[in-house]
């Protein structure tokens, strides 16, 4: 509750945390409701336009609604940030405790896998993986499909969500787990942790109810700017091409549609691209309140 | 020191060796058929066989990737498949020296930027002039290069009319201005918020107040004290960034049309030509270890506090 009130004594970072809540998810959440338009709707008459009543933020080049458009977009982004920062926050978490908790060989082998993704280039390798998961998980489901009657799973768009969400969490666990592994290693020199220990608690208790709760602060503050990030990387790489395919909205995908347009209707542009950068600066910003409310000493 | 040195010297070659034993994997199980990329989708399968055979693409996988790694330990990494009897070796070698030249530039503008933005913002601590560089950067870190990318096109050459508008003429040419700062924009967020917190952390430590007390101008407290020991931290980040200019170079190369390995990168991807793609993922690697590990040393004679064993 401290935390809280200090998190709202900064006013801005409060706006911006509802701006998410508020623009992201509830707007994710109640897309088919809130958009005016069916969000693959062509129509043909209305091409390209600029804002107007019918179409508050115009069309783009194939007549469709941007606005319906940018709400569709937002389930996307909102999916995709909250199970890509879940997957890797939870995988994250529990390697790097376990691994700064044990020690040993577990810890060397944890952060030696980790320097190694570290160096892998890591948007080359998002984007690589995309390419190569996909081929694969679209097979796969296809099987699935045939041996289980079902129709229409692999076309839906599903898997381009899956590869998305298995392609940022692998590399954004290693950073996690480091952060967490450097908490409990300062933590676990607790006297309380010697306390649970001598009274005989299980390693399992130790980490998951002593040390764990203790180390949270700054998993806190990773986790806004990681929303942040994977926000970032989804639009990348539907900008690229290898993320969320057309017809789903994406933002970024919106952006590589029409970039062949930026000289003759910037705003087709620029609406989705300030939507990504405002929802993305929101984010950092909402980070920075809350480190600012963690660590009263250093503002 | 030198043990550190061999030590993290001799950890390189795993790291090469599991990165390259990962994406050989991802590339063998992955989609796409060498051969067909070589010869186009209508080839009659006898061909094709024939060719596979040749090339010794129909050996199971651990055999391929034995051979692979044996050819690259010669520094040989085969033709690549879209660009037909160009070495893969070649395209790289032109390409690394372009993106190296404008990856420089863009440093040098992060750099130059963000130190004093840096020590502006905390020098003037508390202050508007705090608020709006603060403000700025984090505008800085949250607006994505491709969106980057084409506000500065529209502004600076659709409608001011003032840089030609993509393309590549080596480092003294205008149409560099464009990519470089797309490059150089996010950095420049990193090190002046990086520049802010370790002058601010500095400032109030004892041995400000001391240097103060003595009586020492404020100049000499500020460049032997305060900067001297707020720097460090901002060293190790410009070491660190360099692998940020690698993931910028792909989007800002392949947006501004210029012929360095970013668009490489991204060309290898979509058109699954692997040979390329191992290339490159091992030099941005080796790049990677290599700064990492000249930031750790420089450390070292930077700060003697830190010990390397």
């Amino acid at each position: 509750m401290m935390l809280w009130r200090r998190f709202a004594s900064n006013r801005f970072a409060l706006v911006c945390m509802i701006v998410i809540v508020l623009g992201l998810y509830v707007t994710g959440i109640f897309a088919p409701l809130l958009s005016p338009y069916v969000p693959t709707a062509q129509n043909l008459d209305a091409v390209a336009q600029g804002p107007s009543i019918a179409h508050w933020l115009g069309t783009d080049e194939l007549g469709r609604d941007l606005l319906s458009r940018i709400i569709w977009g937002a389930r996307t982004a909102a999916i995709v940030s909250i199970v890509a920062v879940s997957l890797s926050t939870i995988i994250g978490v529990v390697l790097g405790a376990l691994s700064g908790y044990l020690g040993g060989w577990f810890d060397t082998l944890i952060m030696r896998v980790s320097d190694i993704l570290f160096a892998f280039p890591s948007l080359l390798f998002v984007i690589f993986i995309a390419a190569t998961v996909k081929p694969s998980a679209v097979r796969f489901v296809e099987q699935m499909e045939i041996a289980w009657g079902m129709r229409g799973l692999a076309r839906s768009g599903i898997i381009d969500y899956f590869v998305v969400f298995t392609a940022l969490s692998v590399i954004a666990w290693p950073g996690m787990a480091r952060l967490i592994r450097g908490q409990v290693l300062s933590v676990k020199r607790m006297e309380y942790v010697a306390a649970a220990e001598s009274i005989g608690a299980s390693t399992y208790r130790i980490i998951f109810r002593h040390v764990l709760p203790n180390c949270l602060s700054p998993v806190l503050v990773a986790v806004s700017m990681g929303l942040g990030g994977a926000v970032m990387s989804e639009s990348v790489l539907s900008y690229l091409g290898v993320g969320i395919q057309p017809p789903n909205a994406s933002w970024g995908a919106m952006i590589w549609e029409n970039s062949g347009e930026w000289r003759l209707h910037p705003h087709l542009i620029f609406i989705p691209g300030a939507v990504v950068a405002i929802v993305i600066f929101c984010f950092n910003f909402i980070g920075d309140g809350l480190n600012d409310a963690l660590n009263p000493r250093n503002r | 020191m030198l043990v550190f040195i061999i030590r993290r010297l001799l950890w390189l070659p795993l790291v090469l060796l599991v990165v390259s034993f990962i994406t050989y994997g991802l590339g063998f199980y992955g989609p796409g058929d060498p051969v067909e990329i070589l010869l186009g989708q209508r080839t009659n399968p006898e061909v094709v066989e024939r060719i596979r055979h040749e090339k010794g693409l129909d050996r199971p996988f651990i055999v391929q990737y034995g051979d692979f790694v044996w050819n690259a330990l010669q520094g040989e990494f085969g033709e690549s498949y879209k660009y037909r009897g160009q070495a893969v070796n070649e395209l790289i070698a032109e390409k690394v020296w372009v993106s190296s030249q404008l990856g420089f530039v863009a440093l040098v503008i992060a750099v130059v930027l963000g130190i004093p933005l840096g020590l502006l913002a905390a020098f003037k601590h508390g202050t508007w002039a705090d608020t709006a560089v603060v403000g700025a950067t984090l505008i800085f870190i949250s607006v994505p290069s491709f969106i980057v990318a084409p506000i500065l096109l529209w502004t600076l050459v659709s409608s001011l009319h003032l840089l030609p508008s993509a393309g590549w003429n080596g480092i003294f040419d205008l149409r560099l201005v464009m990519p470089a700062l797309v490059m150089g924009i996010p950095p420049v967020a990193v090190i002046t918020r990086q520049t802010r917190a370790a002058v601010l952390e500095v400032v109030a430590q004892d041995y400000v107040r001391t240097a103060r007390s003595k009586g020492l101008y404020e100049r000499v407290v500020v460049l032997r004290h305060i900067l001297r020991n707020a720097l460090i931290p901002v060293f190790t980040l410009i070491g660190l960034s360099m692998g940020g200019l690698v993931e910028g170079a792909f989007i800002t190369e392949t947006i501004f049309g210029i012929p360095g390995i970013g668009r490489l990168g991204f060309e290898s991807i979509t058109s699954r030509d692997y040979p390329v793609i191992m290339a490159l993922t091992l030099l941005v690697a080796t790049t990677y270890v290599l700064a990492s590990l000249a930031v750790d040393i420089g450390y070292t004679f930077l700060d003697p506090r830190v010990r390397t064993d």
